[in-house]
């Protein structure tokens, strides 16, 4: 029954999803259903905290390698708890710890990209094969064609940007589509199998 | 190691260091690269000089603080437009940072139009923020039938019934414009899907600038996913994009008024030229290193 | 001659004194404001009030509408409408508290609940014939006459979405090929699936990290339990870890959702129990890190140049994070394979990766992996669905391009749109 019970739940739980889809009367129980997965994720959202706090206080408990790195962790943490109960979230330390610490720091990880685009193209834009050439000439079309560069001095006559919107708007738009339907048929008949009962790698049985 | 095979690996760190420099450089020393609009773009600014004045827009702010350097400049210069050609705005926000997205933009604004002395808009009278709701789709769908339902309030906790602007306008059914800077769902896709199921009026043909009774529907969103958007553009479906910081670059030479998406595409062009010219390099390296292999196999 | 008094009154009659002229101020400024009030005009009513039933929906909801009191302009005098209920014509007629501002000329009467969970107004019930009575409120509180509506409305339930009957069909033919399919599979019939380079080396990939004695890096996406992808990611988890677990390695599993790590854990500890090494199980390689999306990239990098892991597994939905974690991956010379249904990451990870599983192959994954027939057979399925598509798209092209050159020939757009 062990086995059993979570496959009965998970085909119960998706028909009411996908009948609600067809009837709009079977919309209070998906409703109810929604309301179940969130107050769910909000409980799972405590075992996840005590895993992050525990795990961290072994590592300083244990001076486990790099285990000085688990008091800034932990600190920080409980600072924007604190805080926040206190002051409030909209205005206040929490506020402006989250605009002058947390907001840069996420700016400076979203700008690694920059950096990691210009390795990655360095070590994978080769021409291997005529695919490959292929490949890196669009990429070099592409990002010549969407700034301002790749319209000054003699480019300009190469017509970049709109070569560029025309790869865009035509090649690229088709095989994303490709790709989208191609995901969406995936997405239904993996579905299917965890609907029926047939995929039980989830459960962690083969 | 030879001198071939060590640019072939070059060190990744070698890599970033020009990078920073590509990018750093023009920023302190501009270069003033000449920007020619997309016809996207074009297509966007067309839209909006096509109004008569007194036209409502609607802007939806569908975006938050990790988005702003894409979005917030085509913002600001799309609320510079329509406040020179005296059009009237409302507007909304389907994320819960959007209102003060909105209120960001319009301080920006205000600092531009009194640099040129230009009458600075009436909050109520010339434009109105009405603040965030959730529930994208339905927020649409509920505009449709009415502003006051969904939003019987401004952001200000002020009714809408006491905005004079809202008197002038009683549902979405009325709007000439909408414009939809989004970062996400909800967003662009809410917009398209909803708002012809919803009744709001139809777009006008391809080419036409008759309005009378029609709407457009115009976008903002990042670089990334512009591209995703084409083909509402291809099918009428939405009349105007921009994408990315050059959408807003591409607007703000349009409307004349640079702003730091132009400030950026200096440093973006030459990042992009430098990344250019390392792809070429390499292949040069690649095929250098390949024929010497061949050379000591025979 | 004893003093009179002057008729004043003592203690007690001072209270009575007090008493009285209190009731004649109260009284008199009850006057001035009864008269201010009835000094106000009345506002007019507002006109055709009508309803319908809320189309497509589990009933209880009921759509009015009305033409706004004449009266009802900026500076004007109507503040608000008040809407009234009864089963009856003649009433009594139940007031509902919704808030109906000025300016509004339509209203859903779907029942309201508080924030706290409590029903401050019920909805109509379902098959059941309702009057409206709307009135138009002035300043001072002065109410119009109540326009009542001209027909009853009644909330009805309705048990299919018209509007998505050729969904409804494109699914069930989708499904009866895949069901076909996996019956055929379970009768042993001999199946084709074509090599997928990128499954095909999960196992060198674990052979690998086994060897060099390093542990195996799993992310299973940012996104949470409900996504697709995330279930897709979780079930190749469940594989992965069964594989690692037979060759007696590490894996480790930073999730971005307190969820995903709860299921993660449980798959994996499932996955060494089948693999007979129980023992070999390490719940702390399972962790919640954060669900902030470049928190969670930093905490990723951190664990990859510290553990220095020789293959990483990217899998499920990605955003920007995408190309950090794989080149981060690739200056530390681990094996990698990505796949995702994201079509704006996946030329990160083709660029990035040494494998990629692209859209589908992601969802075939775990199904390849097991090799078992009848999950391979929902896999050729799948592919004919594709087929219909494809000769559907074809058509549809060749109709469009001749509906260009004579817009009035056939036009099947129709029979794809959903409402």
């Amino acid at each position: 029954m062990k086995k059993q019970l979570p496959v009965i739940i998970g085909l119960i739980a998706g028909l009411v999803f996908i009948v609600q889809f067809f009837s709009p009367a079977i919309t209070p129980i998906q409703e109810r259903f929604t309301n179940w997965f969130i107050v769910v994720s909000v409980f799972a959202f405590v075992l996840g905290l005590t895993n992050l706090i525990t795990i961290n206080l072994q590592k300083i408990q244990r001076r486990e390698e790099n285990w000085p790195y688990s008091f800034p962790l932990l600190i920080s943490l409980f600072a924007m708890a604190i805080l926040s109960f206190i002051f409030g979230i909209e205005k206040g330390p929490f506020v402006w710890l989250f605009n002058n610490m947390m907001l840069p720091m996420s700016a400076t990880m979203f700008s690694l990209l920059a950096f990691f685009v210009a390795s990655a193209s360095y070590r994978a834009f080769r021409a291997r094969h005529k695919e490959a050439a292929m490949l890196l000439v669009t990429a070099i079309i592409v990002m010549l064609g969407q700034v301002p560069i790749g319209a000054a001095g003699v480019l300009q006559y190469l017509r970049l940007a709109d070569i560029t919107n025309w790869i865009m708007a035509y090649p690229n738009m088709a095989a994303q589509r490709a790709i989208l339907i191609g995901a969406a048929l995936g997405v239904v008949a993996i579905s299917l199998r965890i609907l029926l009962g047939i995929e039980r790698a989830y459960l962690g049985e083969d | 190691m030879g001198f071939v095979k060590r640019m072939s690996g070059l060190d990744r760190r070698i890599i970033f260091v020009i990078i920073g420099l590509a990018v750093i450089i023009p920023l302190l020393i501009p270069i003033g690269l000449p920007i020619i609009p997309t016809a996207p773009a074009r297509a966007t600014y067309d839209a909006i000089q096509n109004l008569p004045e007194g036209s409502i827009v609607l802007f939806s702010f569908d975006y938050d603080p990790s988005t702003m350097p894409e979005l917030q400049p085509m913002a600001i210069a799309m609320l510079y437009h329509c406040f020179t050609k005296h059009l009237k705005v409302i507007m909304i926000a389907l994320w819960p940072q959007g209102p003060q997205m909105a209120e960001l933009s319009m301080q920006e604004v205000n600092k531009q139009l009194e640099a040129e002395n230009f009458p600075l808009p009436e909050y109520g009278k010339d434009y109105v923020n009405l603040g965030y709701k959730s529930a994208g789709g339905l927020v649409i769908i509920g505009m449709a039938t009415s502003f006051a339902g969904i939003f019987p309030l401004d952001t200000y906790g002020t009714p809408i019934s006491e905005l004079p602007l809202m008197d002038k306008i009683k549902s979405g059914k009325e709007l000439q414009a909408v414009v939809d800077l989004s970062a996400g769902d909800p967003g662009i896709p809410a917009w398209v899907m909803v708002s012809r199921m919803a009744g709001y009026p139809q777009p006008p043909e391809p080419g036409s600038t008759d309005i009378t009774g029609k709407m457009y529907l115009l976008g903002g969103t990042t670089a990334v996913s512009a591209p995703g958007f084409y083909p509402y553009l291809n099918t009428n479906q939405m009349q105007g994009l921009l994408g990315g910081m050059r959408g807003a670059a591409d607007y703000e030479k349009l409307v004349n008024k640079p702003g730091t998406a132009i400030a950026g595409m200096d440093p973006q062009s030459i990042a992009h030229l430098v990344i250019v010219l390392f792809i070429i390099m390499a292949n040069v390296f690649f095929f250098l290193e390949k024929r010497q292999e061949k050379r000591k196999a025979t | 001659m004893p003093k009179k008094s002057l008729g004043f009154p003592t203690h007690t009659n001072k209270a009575t004194l007090t008493v009285f002229v209190t009731v004649m101020v109260a009284l008199f400024f009850s006057i001035i404001l009864v008269s201010a009030s009835h000094a106000q005009p009345t506002p007019r009513p507002p006109t055709n009030l009508g309803g319908e039933d809320t189309p497509l929906d589990a009933g209880g909801s009921v759509q009015l509408s009305w033409t706004a009191s004449p009266d009802d302009t900026v500076g004007g005098l109507v503040e608000k409408y008040i809407l009234s209920r009864s089963t009856k014509l003649e009433g009594p007629y139940e007031e509902l508290s919704y808030v109906i501002t000025s300016g509004t000329t339509s209203y859903a009467d779907a029942g309201l609940i508080d924030e706290k969970g409590v029903i401050q107004i019920t909805k109509p019930k379902n098959n059941i014939n309702y009057y409206y009575q709307l009135i138009a409120v002035g300043k001072g509180g002065v109410k119009s006459e109540p326009t009542v509506i001209d027909q009853p409305v009644m909330a009805e339930r309705q048990w299919f979405h018209p509007g998505r009957i050729n969904m409804l069909v494109a699914s069930l033919v989708l499904s009866l090929f895949i069901l076909i399919f996996i019956w055929q599979a379970s009768l042993g019939k001999e199946l084709y699936i074509r090599p997928i380079a990128g499954l095909e080396a999960v196992q060198e990939a674990i052979g690998r990290a086994t060897e060099m004695g390093k542990p195996v890096l799993f992310i299973p996406g940012i996104m949470d339990m409900d996504d697709i992808q995330t279930i897709a990611a979780v079930t190749i988890l469940g594989r992965v870890a069964r594989m690692v677990a037979e060759y007696d390695a590490q894996i480790l599993v930073p999730t971005s959702r307190s969820l995903v790590m709860t299921v993660a854990s449980e798959v994996v500890r499932e996955a060494y129990l089948d693999a007979g090494r129980p023992d070999a199980f390490k719940p702390d390689n399972i962790r919640y890190l954060t669900d902030d999306q470049f928190g969670y990239v930093a905490g990723v990098d951190g664990i990859m140049l510290r553990d220095r892991p020789a293959a990483n597994f990217y899998l499920g939905t990605f955003y920007a994070e995408s190309l950090i974690l794989a080149e981060t991956g690739a200056s530390i010379g681990a094996i990698q394979i990505a796949g995702t249904a994201m079509p704006s990451q996946l030329p990160f990870f083709v660029a990035a990766c040494d494998y990629t599983l692209i859209g589908e192959e992601l969802f075939a994954a775990s199904a390849y992996l097991s090799r078992e027939p009848k999950q391979l057979g929902s896999l050729i399925g799948q592919d004919w669905g594709k087929v219909i598509f494809l000769i559907f798209i074809i058509i549809g092209s060749i109709i469009a391009i001749f509906n260009q050159l004579n817009p009035d020939l056939i036009s099947i757009k129709s029979w794809f749109e959903m409402q």
